[in-house]
């Protein structure tokens, strides 16, 4: 592979621009959570509210900067200060802003913002209001940090952040033991990844004797395969415990406990994608091992189609939405593997917006039903709640795939990479997943929003605020195609290239266009089968799900993949734990610090009997001593 | 001719034994207290023994001192036998063993 990061050009910025888009969200959260409490009704919403599009107009303001300069100079790194300095170990926080960064950039403040204006009205009474605009924003601060890093060791504080963010909004009503459960479980599943992660780092430095992108990225083109590899598995691992790939996909739905908002930033948006941007980010050092990308595009086509699946057999629409965001982020994966890097960030700026207004539009239906989150009760609400039907409508088939909506050209542009690659095996099985992406959220959409109504309560539409959100973010799912019409020529790849190499030209497989048709059919296809079964009214869907009971639950528990975890990991975790706690801690531990005590307390109950208490037993003893020294100095001498 | 030094040694050690046992055996405070005397003065009558023996005063000034300190000694033990049998009414050393483990 070709190294163009070696003859990159690194402006060094130093107009105070870029860390002015982390610093709003910082200070908003600082001052929220010291001053929390005396912000009555909604303002500290507002306050939220308002940092986050500070921090969208900064990274507007950057991203001016960026394009002005020609397309081989759009690298700029601004130095803040020296973080650690030991010996020839030397971490800067610097701030990065090229292409990419500011494409991620613009999405988490853009669509963060927008959620923060919906969750005004959504935690509106919540009587932890304040702490969690302060927790929004703070996670907002972390995902910025994250993708504006210029080193690993940085990345990695706001990879460790979003986690932390993560862990606090899931259970933020941690009043209900199924939320803190959630959050204990996202917390600890994503270590598993984040410390393969940190290995991966040392031995980047190790290897490179630097931690900064540029240079690790300039000399990665001349390291050994077997190094590559295993750097690059060890990123990768990482990015599968932060995106929810398989095998440690099991968190993300559990995470559905947390508020909505926080389902649709930091579930479906921003955080589980870092992933995706870790992996593209650091595509050279994958280019470099001839094996890596192939375990990337594999890994993520088999969570694609396995998520789908999945989705496919939930109730709860949240859960739904939460494999949904698994299989999608799975196609991201897989368009970074076939070396789609433009595509796959692509259908990540597509995804959050349509995944995002698909969220709040179930946010806006369980606000409506009164908490009600299962499909099966719901049904018909098209007829009460037209606007939330007729957004979550384009955001539906933004994902399936329809023209000329978002996730059409994403998806796309990713699929048509495979065929274009000349991997038709992993081409056939992308398209699979897209007619299982077309089926599943059509299910959705016709359980919810069309058949007669299944539940007693009445549904009303969403407050002002939270339809503003909504329809902004439908136009952004309806007409973000537009920054990548052509995968070659498009908006969005070509502002990327400077960053991720220009796209590939194809090599094998039928031609662009009639790739498109193709995968427009299979999502019509699957609209259709998901209308025959629950819109037709010639099957009794209903019925089949009593008489294919067994079938329905396994694709609910998701391939029962995490009670395997439960039986073979948690479970004898918990036996050792009990082990160590009952026996070892019990008998051992305490055995033998109790055996200390009670010897020396057998020791002194029969020594004790010495002490009589009475003088003429001591004079005695007395007596008795100083005749034993005469004696031994008598006879000595 | 002069008495031999053992004659001395030999009631001095006799002295000495009837006070041991008497501060072993007996149990009222006053006894015990008499026979701590007959030590003293059996150590005394030995250091006398020795000195004219050696046939120097050190041994002679030394029971002096002796004789002193048990005087003092004397006032402070009675003192703390009568206070002793005040508080008590008793003065046997058994039935003061608060000491006892």
């Amino acid at each position: 592979m070709i190294a163009q990061e070696a003859i990159e050009t690194v402006t060094r910025l130093q107009a105070p621009l870029i860390w002015l888009i982390p610093a709003f969200p910082l200070a908003g959260s600082a001052i929220l959570l010291l001053t929390g409490r005396r912000w009555r009704g909604s303002r500290a919403g507002w306050l939220g509210t308002l940092v986050v599009a500070g921090s969208f107009v900064a990274s507007v303001a950057a991203l001016l900067t960026v394009v002005s300069k020609s397309a081989d100079h759009r690298t700029f790194a601004q130095p803040l200060f020296e973080w650690i300095h030991a010996g020839g170990f030397r971490v800067a926080v610097d701030l990065r802003a090229d292409p990419l960064s500011m494409v991620m950039a613009l999405t988490v403040t853009g669509v963060g913002g927008l959620i923060h204006l919906y969750a005004i009205d959504y935690m509106r009474g919540d009587p932890r209001f304040s702490r969690f605009f302060a927790y929004m924003n703070l996670f907002v601060f972390f995902m910025l940090v994250l993708v504006l890093a210029n080193n690993f060791l940085l990345l990695y504080v706001g990879w460790e952040g979003v986690g932390l963010c993560s862990y606090l909004l899931i259970g933020f009503w941690f009043e209900r033991k199924a939320a803190a459960d959630a959050a204990k479980k996202a917390f600890i599943t994503t270590r598993i990844g984040d410390s393969a992660f940190l290995i991966g780092i040392i031995f980047i430095w190790t290897r490179f004797h630097s931690l900064d992108f540029g240079e690790v990225f300039g000399q990665a083109a001349g390291i050994s395969n077997g190094t590559a590899t295993v750097i690059a598995l060890l990123l990768f691992a990482g990015a599968v415990g932060k995106s929810a790939q398989i095998p440690l996909h099991v968190w993300l739905p559990d995470a559905m406990e947390g508020p909505t908002p926080v389902s649709a930033l930091i579930h479906a948006a921003t955080m589980v994608t870092a992933g995706v941007y870790l992996v593209v980010r650091t595509r050279v050092i994958f280019e470099a091992s001839d094996i890596a990308l192939t375990i990337v595009a594999v890994v993520g086509i088999v969570t694609a189609i396995y998520a789908g699946f999945s989705s496919m057999g939930q109730d709860d629409i949240k859960r739904a939405l939460a494999y949904s965001t698994i299989s999608q982020i799975g196609f991201m994966f897989f368009g970074a593997g076939v070396g789609a890097y433009s595509a796959a960030i692509f259908l990540l700026v597509a995804h959050a917006f349509f995944k995002a207004l698909l969220f709040l539009g179930a946010g806006s239906v369980i606000h409506g039903l009164d908490d009600e989150q299962d499909m099966i009760r719901m049904g018909g609400l098209r007829r009460a709640m037209p606007l939330t039907a007729a957004t979550w409508m384009v955001g539906s088939l933004a994902m399936a795939g329809i023209f000329p909506l978002s996730g059409f050209f994403a998806k796309d542009q990713v699929i048509a990479a495979a065929s274009e690659a000349g991997r038709t095996g992993l081409w056939y099985a992308a398209l699979f997943g897209a007619l299982l992406t077309a089926i599943y959220i059509s299910r959705a959409t016709f359980l919810t929003f069309f058949g007669e109504p299944r539940s007693q309560v009445h549904p009303h539409e969403p407050p002002p605020r939270m339809r503003t959100s909504i329809v902004v973010l439908t136009a952004g799912a309806a007409v973000a195609g537009v920054l990548g019409l052509s995968a070659t020529s498009g908006l969005l790849p070509k502002f990327l290239a400077p960053t991720l190499g220009p796209a590939k030209e194809a090599v094998a497989g039928p031609s662009e266009v009639v790739l498109s048709i193709v995968s427009m059919g299979i999502a019509l296809a699957g609209i259709g089968l998901a209308a025959f079964v629950y819109l037709s009214g010639r099957l009794d869907w209903q019925a089949m799900r009593v008489r294919f009971g067994g079938a329905k639950r396994m694709l609910q528990r998701g391939f029962y993949v995490n009670d395997f975890y439960g039986g073979v990991i948690v479970g004898p975790a918990k036996l050792a734990a009990a082990f160590a706690a009952y026996v070892f801690d019990k008998k051992v531990i305490d055995g033998a610090v109790n055996g200390v005590g009670s010897l020396f307390r057998g020791a002194a109950s029969s020594g004790r009997r010495i002490q009589t208490g009475l003088v003429r037993n001591y004079a005695l003893a007395f007596l008795l001593g100083v005749v034993g020294v005469l004696w031994y100095l008598a006879a000595r001498f | 001719m002069r008495t031999p030094i053992s004659y001395f040694l030999l009631v001095s050690a006799l002295l000495f034994t009837i006070g041991t046992v008497g501060v072993l055996i007996r149990r009222n405070a006053l006894v015990i207290f008499m026979s701590i005397e007959l030590q003293l003065n059996a150590v005394n009558l030995a250091l006398v023994a020795f000195s004219r023996q050696n046939g120097n005063l050190t041994g002679q000034v030394l029971a002096f001192f002796s004789m002193v300190v048990a005087a003092a000694e004397v006032v402070v033990g009675l003192a703390i036998i009568v206070s002793l049998y005040r508080k008590r009414r008793s003065a046997d050393v058994d039935d003061a063993r608060l000491l006892r483990g």
